[in-house]
This record gives C-alpha cells, structure tokens and sequence, in this order.
C-alpha cells in the first residue's frame, strides 16, 4: 500500500464521500416522509399498479444481481474449479449487502417494519408463492451471513469461530444453490398469476425457468463487473493471488455467461414457437421484444464469446456491463413496461422522483458499505494468519 | 395472418410443429456456438 494511497484514504472530503453523503441524506428525509405520510405521499403506485420501481428494480433485479454468490461458491466448492476461489469472498459479499438491500428496500414497499417476521413465524400462508419466496430469502439470508462472516471475524480475530464456520463451506454451498434454485424461479413464478396483464410476449408458462437461468448470467456478469471496479478503485488493497487470478475469473466467467445466455435465447425462442407468439413480433411490441432478447441478451452474448475466445479482458467487462442492463431491462419490462400493458397511457406507472430517488439512496447504501467492508477486512486479500488453510 | 385454430388440438399439432424445428435448429446451432467459444483452448491431454 503506498503512502499516497493512505493519506488519500483519511481524507473526509473526497468526491465520493461528498455524493453519496447528499444521496443519503435526502434518502434519509424521503424515509421520513414515507413512514410518517405514506406509501401515498411518496410513490405514483395505485390500485392498477401495486408494485412499482421498488419491486421491479430494487427486489427483482436486486435478487437477480446478487446471483453472483451462489454461481461463483458453486463453481468454486461444488465443480472444484479452485482457480476462481479469489472471486468467491468479493461474489458473496456483493450477494450478502445485495439481499440484505432487497429486504432493506421492501420495507418501503410493505411499510410496517415490525411486522418483518409474522409471515416466516406467526401467519405462514403457505400456499402462497410470496411465501415461498419470503421463507427462501430469509433463508439465503441467513446462509450468506454465515457464508460471509469467516472475513469477519478473521477481522475481529476470533480464530475458533472462525474455524467452525469454515468447516461447513460446502453444506451452506449446497444449501445456497438450492434455497436460490427455488427463490429465484419463484420471483418468475409471481407473474403467472396475472396472463391477462402482462404482454404475451413476456408472459410464459416458462417464466420461472426464465428467471433462474436469467439470474445464472445476471451472477456471473456482476462478478466480472464488480471485479473490474474493485480493480479499479480497491486495486491496493488486492493481494498477488487475487491480481494473478482475476483475469482468469472475468474470461473464464464470460465464457460461461456467454453460454447460457445462448441458451435462455433459445429457450425464449423455444417459449415462443410453444405459445405461438409469432404474430405479436410484428408489433412495437415486438421490436421492443426483440431489442431485449437479441440487442441486450443474444448480442452480449457474442461479445462475452469473442473476449472469452480472443482473450480481452477489456469486451469481457463491457460485455458484462451490457449483460447486466439486458437484465435489468428484462425485469423491468416484466414488472413494469410489459404490465397493464393494454391500459390507456393515463392510467399507466412512471415512478415518481422520490420512488427514483430512494431506489439511487439504496444503491448507494450498498456502495458505501461495500467499500468500508472491503477496506478494513480480508475481502480481496487473505489474512496472514489463515493463508495455510486451503 | 395468423389462421384460426378450432381445437386445442390444431392449436397444439400447429405450435408443436414449429417448436420441434426450432428445437432441432437449437441442436444445431448451440454446439456450432460453444465450438465457436472454446475453439481456441488449449487441448486438454487425455492420455
């Protein structure tokens, strides 16, 4: 670590600091007016339109995102490909603050915050795919703390708990990849209730498989994305394994996100020959189809096989920049573009700028406590004591 | 434009048909893209 780097890290009045320190703070005032005026005086949601940005975008592309810990702790300890071990703290440590965020932001949504665990402990409705789903993120939760928590508590040396944990890495994998098989399907799962809202383009009795495969890529592009900020901005803070590994982590990621996003094209392209789906490409819908399936989905696709086959790292990370859009343009036009799509322009959504605003606070949230993690504990660098361990 | 399907099972024979050539164009063309992907490896030895 150069000197220069720490005199910079003890200056208070660093641009980032000053921006997000705004965010928050009117992020903080808007959390005020919506637990004190609510829901209504914040938001343009009504009766048509129950979820709106903070679902479409703060839940459903959050639990998307963090995918990333379950795809990269699977490949690490279940496929034994140990030469992405370096990527599976930073992947479970942006999956850990991605749900924690997603729980975070629902309570805006939901708005009685005390009420948190009536439907896991006092009123499961378990005939209800919320449920489900509320039961599997609480879980995941729970294993992506435990997951997380060896850095830590190297960081507070506490070396036996430490120790203990450690020891059950490949149950709480294993127990991660199913609770998020289940969960993330199941967010795909929530819109099949509603054929007659959401356009038949986006709507398929394949929605849940949709969105786990879509959630598969969503993971690995968050990783490679991730990993060149971190290269970035965190760079002294990386220890020689994890410089040495990390650009076999971004291609060897972009090869197989490249892979699987083919593959959900040809599903979605199978999901359309089976609903027979054809007409409605020749509509504005269609195109709007079309740009998300083959401008943010098949393209990419292309790209992260082309950095994966001419080893550049450089496409591989603006693939995964545009992979991680395409998702977030899928998500979006499923929750919200797509839905009530037969409404008159009047009585459709557009969030307002405080549902905007709250959904950026959120964010920023994450950023910063990313970056205080990654700072004091051992996320890009092993600890001196524990380099013998693996 | 689109024809009029009377019976579920027109409607299944018709879609069922074309998903079939897709499936078999699906077959066709995702091995053709993950030689295009992996096409400059290193061969593994095997022996």
């Amino acid at each position: 670590m150069s000197h220069d780097k720490t005199r910079d890290d003890k200056k208070i009045l660093t641009p980032f600091n000053v921006i997000s320190g705004i965010i928050i703070l009117v992020g903080l005032v808007l959390t005020v007016l919506r637990f004190t005026k609510g829901i209504g005086a914040v938001t343009n949601l009504d009766d048509n339109n129950p979820w709106g940005l903070w679902i479409g975008f703060d839940l459903l592309c959050g639990v998307a995102l963090a995918a990333g810990g379950y795809v990269t702790s699977a490949a690490c300890y279940i496929f034994g490909l140990k030469r992405y071990h370096s990527a599976v703290r930073p992947a479970i440590l942006t999956a850990f603050l991605g749900y924690v965020l997603v729980v975070f932001a629902l309570h805006y949504d939901v708005g009685r915050p005390l009420r948190l665990p009536y439907p896991i402990f006092f009123s499961p409705g378990t005939t209800s795919l919320l449920y489900e789903v509320g039961l599997c993120v609480f879980l995941y939760l729970t294993v992506l703390f435990i997951e997380y928590s060896p850095a830590a508590l190297e960081w507070l040396g506490l070396k036996k708990i430490r120790n203990i944990i450690v020891r059950m890495t490949l149950v709480l994998t294993i127990f991660g990849v199913i609770l998020s098989t289940l969960h993330q399907s199941s967010l795909g799962a929530l819109f099949m209730i509603a054929p007659s809202k959401l356009h038949p383009l986006w709507y398929s009795g394949y929605l849940p498989v949709y969105f786990f495969v879509s959630s598969i890529f969503a993971g690995l592009s968050m990783v490679i994305f991730e990993g060149s900020l971190a290269h970035r901005y965190m760079h002294h803070k990386m220890d020689e394994t994890h410089l040495a590994e990390s650009t076999g982590v971004a291609l060897g990621f972009a090869k197989a996100a490249a892979f699987v996003m083919m593959g959900y094209v040809c599903i979605k392209v199978i999901g359309l020959a089976m609903d027979n789906n054809w007409h409605y490409l020749a509509t504005g819908w269609g195109a709007w189809f079309l740009v998300e399936l083959i401008g943010f989905v098949a393209l990419p696709a292309f790209a992260y096989a082309l950095a994966a086959r001419e080893r550049n790292l450089r496409l591989a990370r603006w693939a995964a920049v545009w992979s991680i859009l395409g998702l977030v343009l899928n998500r979006l036009n499923i929750s919200l573009v797509a839905f009530n799509w037969h409404l008159p322009s009047a009585q459709r959504y557009f969030p307002s700028w405080m549902e905007i605003a709250i959904s950026v606070f959120i964010v920023t949230v994450g950023v910063v406590v990313y970056r205080f993690i990654t700072t004091h504990m051992p996320i890009f660098y092993e600890h001196p004591d524990y380099r013998t361990d693996h | 434009m689109e024809g009029i399907f009377y019976t579920l099972q027109d409607f299944m024979l018709h879609s069922k048909n074309i998903t079939y050539i897709v499936m078999g164009i699906v077959l066709i063309v995702l091995p053709l893209f993950w030689r295009f992907l992996s096409g400059r490896d290193q061969k593994k030895r095997t022996y």
